[in-house]
C-alpha cells in the first residue's frame, strides 16, 4: 500500500506535467485553428512500411541517447544542489579533443574506442573541475562560472577545429577534424532487428545505447546504494546537516563536478562513434542545455531521465512528419516549452500534496499512541511552528526515499 | 539564490527548446506522392533559420514558386530542428513521400546529402551552396554554386569608390569557408580601387557556432565598433544579423552593403537610406533553372552548376540609385572579371 502510494506520488508530477502540456498545447492549437487530434495522430504515425517504422524508432533512440547522457550529467550535480549549466561547453570541448586523439592513433578496435571515450571524459571532467575549484577556493557561484566557461570552451573548440585539428581540405564547405580510422568506430545494433524478425533499415541504431544504459544503471546505484551517493544527496538536501554529520562539503563539490563533467564528456560520443566519425562545424550543438530540461522532467533520477529523453526525442522526430502533413512544426516547440514549465509547477504542486497527505497521516496517527502524553505535542507540530520545519525537511527526504523505491523496482 | 538559479536554468532550457522561427507554411497537402505522375512534387529542405529569413531561404522559395508558376506542381517545405541534427531525416522523409526533385538549401547539408542520395538513386537531388565533391559525388546530385567572391569584389569596388574616409569594414556572420569567400572578394575589390584602403574585418561567431547568422544585436555591436573607428561603409555577409549592421550604420551616419537579396527592398523604410547596394546572390534563378531542367529531363547530375557574374548569378543591386554615378567603373571591373583579366581570390 505505502509502496504503491510512493510510486504514485513519484509519477504524479511528471504525468501531471505531460497531461497539462498536452491539454495546453491542444488548446493553443485549437485557438490557431489546427485540429489537435489530427496533430497528435500524425505525431504517433511512424510510417507505412516496416522499414519506415523501424527507421522512426531508430531515429528516436539515437536522439534519446545523447539527451539521456546529458540529463544524467546535469542531474548528478543537481542532486547535490549544484547547477552545472556548463554541460554544453564541457561536451563540445571533450568531443573535439576526443575526435582529434581518435584520428591521430590507430589501435585495435575496442582499445581505440576506449581511448576516445576516456579522453572525452577526462577533458570534460577537467573543464568541469575548474568550476569546482573556483567554487571551493574563491566561492564563485557555479552557475555563473559554468555559463561563462561555456563561451570559453566553444571558443577553444572552434580554435582547435579551425587551427591545429583541421583535417578537411582547404576550401571544403564544412570544416572537420580528420576522420577517425575504422577501428575507432562503434558498430550499430541493427542486428537486433534481424533477431526479432523486424525490418533492417539502412539507418543504424547506435551501439552506444548499451553503454548509455549501463551508465544509467551505474549512476543509479552510485547515487542510491553507496556512501558517496548518500553524502552527495545529503549535501544536496541540507548542506549544513551534512557538514555537521561529517561530510567533507568542499571535497564533495569537487568530486561531484568531476563526475558530472566526466558524464557530460560522453554526450557527443554516440554521434562521433556512430555516424560522423569526426568533429565538424556542424556537430550537434545545444544538447547540454536540452539536458537541463530533460533532467528537470526526469526529476533527476536515471529512470525518469531515460523516459524524459525518449519523450523529447519522440517530439523531435514528430517535427518532420508534422511539416510534411502541413501542420506548423512550432506545435512541437510549444509542447516542449510547456512541458518544462509544467514540470517546474507540478513538482511544486506534488510536493505540497505529499506534504499535506503526510501531515494528515501524522495528525490521524498522532493522537492514538501519544494520547496520554497530552495532545498538545502533536497538535503543535501540525499547526504551529513545527509545521514550518516540517515543510522544510519532511517532503524533501520523502522525495528522496520515493526515488530510492522506484529505482529499486526499476533495476 | 536557488530559485533564481533554477529559473535561469529553466529559461536556458527553454531557449534551447525554442527552435526555428516558423517551420510549416508549405503550399502542398503532401502525403501520397506519385499519385499523378505528371504533377511536379518538389521537396525543399531549408537551412537553419528556415523560411522567413528575408534572405537566402526565402530566395530559394521564390525560385521554386516561379518554377511552379511556369510548370505547375506543388512544393513541401521542411525546416530542421533547433540544433539541425535531423537534416538527414528531412531528406529521407521527403524521398520516402515520393518528392522529386528534392532541393536542400545550404552548405550544411553536405554532410548528409551524399548518403541519402545514394539510398534513393531514382530521386534527383540538388544542393544550394554545396559542391557535389563534398558529398562524395553521387550521380543524382547537382550542386548549385555561386561565385560569391566575384559579386563581393564588385561590392568592394563600390565601397572603396564611395568611401570618403578611406576606411571600410566587413562583418561576417560565421567564420566558415563560405563566408570567407565573401571577405576575400570584397577585400580584393576594395584594394583594386585603392591599395591603401583600411579594411576592418570581423566575424560575429567562430566556426561551429552558427549563432552569428541570427544575432542582430551582436551584428550591431561589431559594426558600431567599425563606424566608431572611422569606417564609413560596412559590407555584411551575416544573414539575419545584417539588420544590426544597418542599424549601426543609421546610428552613426554611415552606410552599409546588404547581401544575398536586394535588401533595400526588404528592410524597414527607415533603414533604406543606409543600404547603399546589395551583393545579389540569385538563389531564386538557380533553383528555378534547376527545376526547369528537371522538367525537361536535362539534369546532368553528378556535377556543379556555377552561377557567376557572367550568368548574372551574382551582381550588385541598384535600388535607391546610390551607386548610379559609379556604375560605369563597376561595369568595367565586371567585364574584366568575366574576361579573366582579373582573377578573384576565394580565400582571404
Amino acid at each position: 500500500m505505502s509502496v504503491l502510494r510512493r510510486i504514485v506520488a513519484a509519477l504524479a508530477a511528471p504525468l501531471l506535467a505531460i497531461v497539462a502540456a498536452i491539454v495546453i498545447s491542444g488548446l493553443v492549437m485549437a485557438v490557431l485553428g489546427v485540429d489537435p487530434f489530427e496533430v497528435f495522430a500524425v505525431m504517433l504515425d511512424f510510417g507505412d512500411t516496416p522499414s519506415q517504422q523501424v527507421t522512426a524508432l531508430v531515429v528516436i533512440l539515437n536522439r534519446a541517447i545523447p539527451l539521456f547522457i546529458s540529463g544524467l550529467a546535469v542531474a548528478i550535480a543537481f542532486r547535490m544542489g549544484l547547477f552545472n549549466i556548463g554541460v554544453e561547453g564541457q561536451y563540445r570541448l571533450a568531443t573535439v579533443m576526443a575526435a582529434a586523439v581518435g584520428a591521430a592513433v590507430v589501435l585495435p578496435g575496442p582499445l581505440h574506442v576506449l581511448l576516445i571515450v576516456v579522453v572525452a571524459m577526462a577533458v570534460a571532467a577537467i573543464w568541469a573541475g575548474i568550476v569546482a575549484v573556483l567554487k571551493v577556493t574563491r566561492g564563485v557561484s557555479e552557475v555563473i562560472s559554468s555559463i561563462m566557461l561555456n563561451f570559453i570552451a566553444l571558443g577553444i573548440a572552434s580554435f582547435l577545429l579551425t587551427g591545429p585539428f583541421r583535417g578537411s581540405p582547404e576550401g571544403a564547405s564544412i570544416i572537420s577534424t580528420a576522420e577517425i580510422p575504422e577501428s575507432g568506430w562503434m558498430p550499430g545494433l541493427n542486428g537486433v532487428f534481424d533477431l526479432f524478425g523486424l525490418a533492417n533499415p539502412p539507418r543504424q541504431l547506435y551501439g552506444f545505447l548499451v553503454v548509455a544504459a549501463l551508465l544509467g544503471v551505474a549512476i543509479a546505484i552510485l547515487l542510491n546504494r553507496t556512501r558517496f551517493g548518500f553524502d552527495l544527496r545529503a549535501t544536496g538536501l541540507s548542506p549544513s546537516a551534512a557538514r555537521a554529520s561529517g561530510v567533507d562539503a568542499r571535497g564533495m563539490v569537487v568530486k561531484t563536478m568531476l563526475l558530472s563533467g566526466a558524464v557530460a564528456g560522453l554526450i557527443g560520443i554516440p554521434d562521433l562513434l556512430g555516424t560522423t566519425h569526426s568533429y565538424t562545424t556542424d556537430f550537434t550543438a545545444g544538447l547540454g542545455f536540452l539536458g537541463i530540461a530533460v533532467a528537470l522532467l526526469g526529476r533527476n533520477n536515471p529512470a525518469g531521465i531515460a523516459f524524459a529523453a525518449l519523450l523529447f526525442a519522440f517530439l523531435d522526430r514528430a517535427l518532420v512528419p508534422l511539416q510534411i502533413a502541413d501542420f506548423p512544426s512550432s506545435v512541437v516547440t510549444i509542447i516542449q516549452g510547456v512541458i518544462v514549465l509544467a514540470v517546474v509547477i507540478s513538482n511544486e504542486v506534488a510536493r505540497r500534496v505529499a506534504l499535506r497527505a503526510a501531515e494528515r497521516r501524522s495528525a490521524q496517527a498522532g493522537p492514538a499512541p501519544v494520547a496520554s502524553d497530552g495532545s498538545a505535542g502533536p497538535g503543535q507540530t501540525t499547526d504551529g511552528g513545527g509545521a514550518g520545519t516540517g515543510a522544510g525537511v519532511d517532503p524533501t527526504t520523502g522525495a528522496g526515499r520515493q526515488t530510492d523505491e522506484r529505482q529499486g523496482t526499476g533495476a | 539564490m536557488k530559485a533564481a538559479a533554477l529559473l535561469l536554468a529553466g529559461s536556458m532550457a527553454l531557449a534551447a527548446c525554442a527552435s526555428d522561427e516558423e517551420g510549416g507554411g508549405s503550399a502542398s497537402g503532401g502525403g501520397s506522392g506519385g499519385g499523378e505522375s505528371a504533377e511536379l512534387q518538389i521537396g525543399l529542405a531549408f537551412d537553419t533559420g528556415g523560411r522567413g529569413d528575408r534572405s537566402f531561404n526565402d530566395s530559394a522559395v521564390a525560385g521554386v514558386e516561379a518554377a511552379i508558376e511556369e510548370h505547375g506542381g506543388e512544393v513541401t517545405e521542411l525546416s530542421p530542428n533547433a540544433d539541425a541534427s535531423n537534416r538527414a531525416d528531412l531528406l529521407t522523409q521527403l524521398a520516402d513521400q515520393g518528392f522529386n526533385p528534392i532541393i536542400a538549401v545550404g552548405f550544411a547539408y553536405s554532410d548528409v546529402i551524399g548518403e541519402v542520395a545514394e539510398q534513393y538513386p531514382d530521386v534527383t537531388f540538388a544542393q544550394v551552396d554545396g559542391a557535389v565533391a563534398d558529398a562524395g559525388s553521387p550521380e543524382n546530385l547537382t550542386g548549385l554554386l555561386f561565385a560569391e567572391e566575384q559579386g563581393s569584389f564588385l561590392a568592394g569596388v563600390a565601397a572603396a569608390l564611395k568611401s570618403e574616409t578611406g576606411h571600410i569594414g566587413f562583418v561576417g556572420g560565421v567564420e566558415t569557408p563560405l563566408i570567407q569567400k565573401f571577405e576575400a572578394g570584397y577585400v580584393a575589390g576594395a584594394q583594386a580601387v585603392n591599395p591603401q584602403i583600411i579594411i576592418d574585418r570581423q566575424y560575429i561567431s567562430p566556426a561551429g557556432d552558427f549563432s552569428g547568422f541570427n544575432d542582430p544585436a551582436r551584428g550591431q555591436i561589431v559594426a558600431q565598433g567599425m563606424y566608431d573607428a572611422g569606417a564609413d561603409i560596412v559590407y555584411h555577409a551575416a544573414g539575419g544579423s545584417g539588420i544590426g549592421v544597418f542599424q549601426a550604420a543609421a546610428a552613426s551616419g554611415g552606410r552599409a552593403i546588404g547581401v544575398d537579396s536586394d535588401q533595400y527592398q526588404t528592410v524597414d523604410p527607415a533603414l533604406q537610406s543606409v543600404v547603399m547596394t546589395s551583393m545579389l546572390k540569385r538563389v531564386d534563378n538557380a533553383v528555378q533553372t534547376f527545376i526547369g531542367e528537371f522538367v525537361d529531363g536535362n539534369v546532368a547530375g553528378g556535377a556543379d552548376e556555377v552561377y557567376d557574374l557572367e550568368s548574372d548569378g551574382v551582381g550588385l543591386a541598384t535600388s535607391g540609385g546610390f551607386i548610379d554615378d559609379i556604375q560605369s567603373d563597376i561595369d568595367g571591373y565586371r567585364q574584366q572579371i568575366i574576361d579573366g583579366a582579373i582573377t578573384v581570390p576565394t580565400t582571404p
